[in-house]
């Protein structure tokens, strides 16, 4: 086990152009698991093979237990990777693949077996040692790249989106599973992803990036509730967050003909005379329209109601504003319809201000 | 109860209306499937005239139609045998295994490089091995003549081992860098990263996953080897002559005996015939490796 430090690391496909990864620095102590999220063409594949030595790193460092890898050969680096479409050799079998590492740093037979036997029983193995990975199930087969991965007992795991390859149902079980895996084995992990709940469900902490620069890396419950720039509020949170660019009145901001009364102490973080406000879905409190337009509320009309069960998803656009989405959270079976006049107030202090210019937080 | 008695003969009517449409669909692929056999036909044809009448006596030879139904015999194997086949067979042999063993060990190499770990100039060098092919032979045999009778490698098998390989060369890099291109580049990530150094994780990831390519390939090799008459009749003469030299002295010589010169012909099909077999079974077990995914 061991910490693994990004140091201003860069990688430049071509000279000249935007770097795929650009100063990247992220510092990720021992034994944690750490997501990388982000849209894709993010670098956060890119930032992976960095690490994995499957890229060169062309400026900065990248340190693995306080070694520097800039030349290190992806063989003496002591790690050990599962990738998207699991890369199980075709012609062996399944318990001759995850023996491939160990066979590969001359490791006797007997103990490669016993190894092999130990990770087989954690993944559930046992009964298909013998078998080709043409004959196992998508599932089986993300479960041997695994494998393979653990007999190493390595520095690192890394994990290039691992999970993609599998049905919904298995991505949900099999992401719990890596998670107490990892907690167990207690080795430092680096976890791509696009899935952002992936991302919170898993990581201790989440790297976000966007346009090969590093966004914000924080605990989930940080990203999502003290998001660093307009970025990651509008990434993390499925529905999205409601993100609007207003003009900035005395005592709130303009939202279409209504005014939205701020806190003072909120109003006092604003300099421009825009500003960009943020509202998570379940931020909003919901009365019904024809009750009168209560102080501070802003009208709009439900376009779509998607009932989830334990809640449901307004999709409405602002009475003033046909062109202003607007997204909220309310309880299951709420009654409401499309068509409906809604008054929307936001009942949560932690509002989210954002620099209109910058998308830095305010 | 009475409801669904009424329906059934409706139904009945049904199927009876579109049983004929469904017969008229049919005799499209019917048509293709006799024209397919037809065209198979045509073309086994000689070959099957050939073996037939490899076995028949020199008087059956003659008859026309020709006998399908008549007494098989192998004496007409064994004069092609006792007038000295054997040295041409070995010949043949040894330039066609030697010249593949030798294509194999330069164009895989090679055809790694191309495909997995290219460079700037890999189009341009690519594009040299198959110019080699433009040039046609004929042209090149006089230089050739003169190289190999100046070093006194004339009649030598060597010399038709090294025009073979150079022969075959850019055909198998060809080949195989497109089932080298098959493979999925993270097999190789994921091997390196496993600890295997550039020989083991061709030994024992790459080459395995491009075994029905190496199969195919050496079958190429081998045919073109083995049936490649023009450098052999202008650069050999008695001790390094190949099968397709003697079967044209043979046509020469024996050429009003059919019987005879077919049997001659059978038993210089016969290797490739092989070769061609082995090949395939390779080659179908490696179709049903799948993909890696």
């Amino acid at each position: 086990m061991a910490d693994v430090v990004f140091d201003q690391a860069s990688r430049v496909y071509t000279a000249g152009a935007k770097p795929a990864v650009n100063r990247l620095d992220l510092e990720i102590a021992e034994g944690e698991f750490v997501v990388l999220v982000g849209p894709s063409g993010s670098g956060k594949s890119t930032a992976l093979r960095m690490l994995a030595g499957l890229e060169e790193i062309d400026d900065g460092e990248i340190r693995i237990g306080g070694r520097n890898m800039v030349g290190v050969p992806s063989r003496d680096r002591d790690i050990a990777m599962v990738f998207q479409n699991y890369a199980l050799y075709p012609n062996k079998t399944v318990g001759d693949n995850m023996a491939f590492p160990l066979k590969m740093r001359g490791v006797d037979k007997a103990t490669q077996q016993e190894k092999v036997r130990a990770a087989a029983d954690i993944l559930g193995l046992t009964d298909y040692l013998d078998r080709k990975p043409k004959a196992l199930s998508g599932g089986q087969r993300q479960r041997v790249a695994m494998g393979r991965a653990i007999v190493r007992e390595p520095q690192v795991f890394l994990m290039d989106e691992p999970l993609s390859n599998l049905d919904a149902k298995m991505r949900v079980s099999t992401r719990t599973e890596i998670a107490a895996m990892q907690r167990r084995l207690g080795v430092t992990t680096v976890y791509v992803t696009h899935d952002q709940v992936e991302a919170m469900t898993m990581g201790d902490r989440v790297a976000l990036l966007a346009d090969g620069k590093l966004q914000q890396f924080d605990t989930p419950a940080d990203l999502y509730d003290k998001p660093a720039n307009a970025f990651v509020a509008g990434f993390i949170g499925s529905p999205a967050m409601n993100l609007f660019t207003l003009p900035v009145s005395a005592e709130g901001v303009r939202i279409g003909s209504s005014e939205l009364r701020l806190p003072r102490e909120v109003q006092s973080r604003i300099s421009g005379d825009r500003v960009t406000l943020g509202i998570r879905p379940e931020q909003w409190g919901v009365a019904n329209g024809d009750g009168g337009a209560s102080a501070g509320g802003v009208k709009a009309q439900v376009d779509v109601v998607e009932e989830l069960g334990s809640d449901a998803y307004l999709y409405a656009h602002l009475d003033d504003d046909a062109q202003t989405a607007v997204v909220v959270r309310t309880a299951g079976r709420s009654g409401a319809r499309r068509g409906d006049q809604i008054v929307l107030t936001p009942t949560s202090d932690e509002l989210h201000l954002f620099d209109p210019e910058s998308g830095d937080r305010l | 109860m009475a409801a669904p008695t009424t329906e059934r003969p409706a139904s009945t009517g049904d199927t009876r209306e579109l049983a004929p449409a469904r017969r008229g669909n049919r005799a499209g692929p019917a048509l293709l499937t006799v024209l397919t056999w037809i065209v198979g036909i045509g073309f086994f044809f000689p070959i099957l005239w050939m073996v037939l009448t490899a076995f028949k006596k020199e008087a059956d030879a003659y008859t026309s139609p020709p006998s399908l139904f008549f007494t098989p015999t192998l004496e007409q194997f064994e004069t092609v045998f006792s007038s000295g086949i054997g040295p041409y067979l070995l010949n043949s042999l040894f330039a066609t295994v030697m010249s593949t063993v030798f294509v194999l060990l330069l164009a895989v190499p090679a055809a790694y490089a191309v495909s997995l770990r290219p460079v700037k100039k890999t189009q341009d060098v690519l594009f040299f091995f198959i110019s080699t092919k433009m040039l046609p032979v004929v042209a090149a045999i006089v230089p050739i003549y003169v190289v190999v009778n100046n070093i006194g490698m004339l009649d030598n098998i060597w010399t038709l081992v090294v025009l073979y390989t150079a022969m075959n060369l850019p055909i198998a890099v060809w080949m195989m860098r497109s089932f080298f291109q098959e493979v999925p580049k993270e097999l190789l990530e994921a091997a390196s990263m496993d600890g295997a150094s550039l020989w083991r994780s061709m030994r024992e990831v790459v080459l395995p996953v491009v075994s029905p390519g190496i199969a195919a390939t050496s079958l190429i090799c081998v045919i073109f080897a083995w049936n490649e008459f023009f450098f052999a009749v202008n650069l050999t003469a008695a001790t390094a002559a190949t099968v397709p030299v003697f079967l044209v002295g043979f046509i020469t010589s024996e050429g009003l005996y059919f019987a005879k010169l077919c049997a001659a012909a059978t038993m210089c099909a016969l290797p490739v015939v092989v070769a061609g077999w082995i090949a395939q079974n390779k080659l179908v077990q490696g179709l049903s490796f799948g993909a890696v995914k």
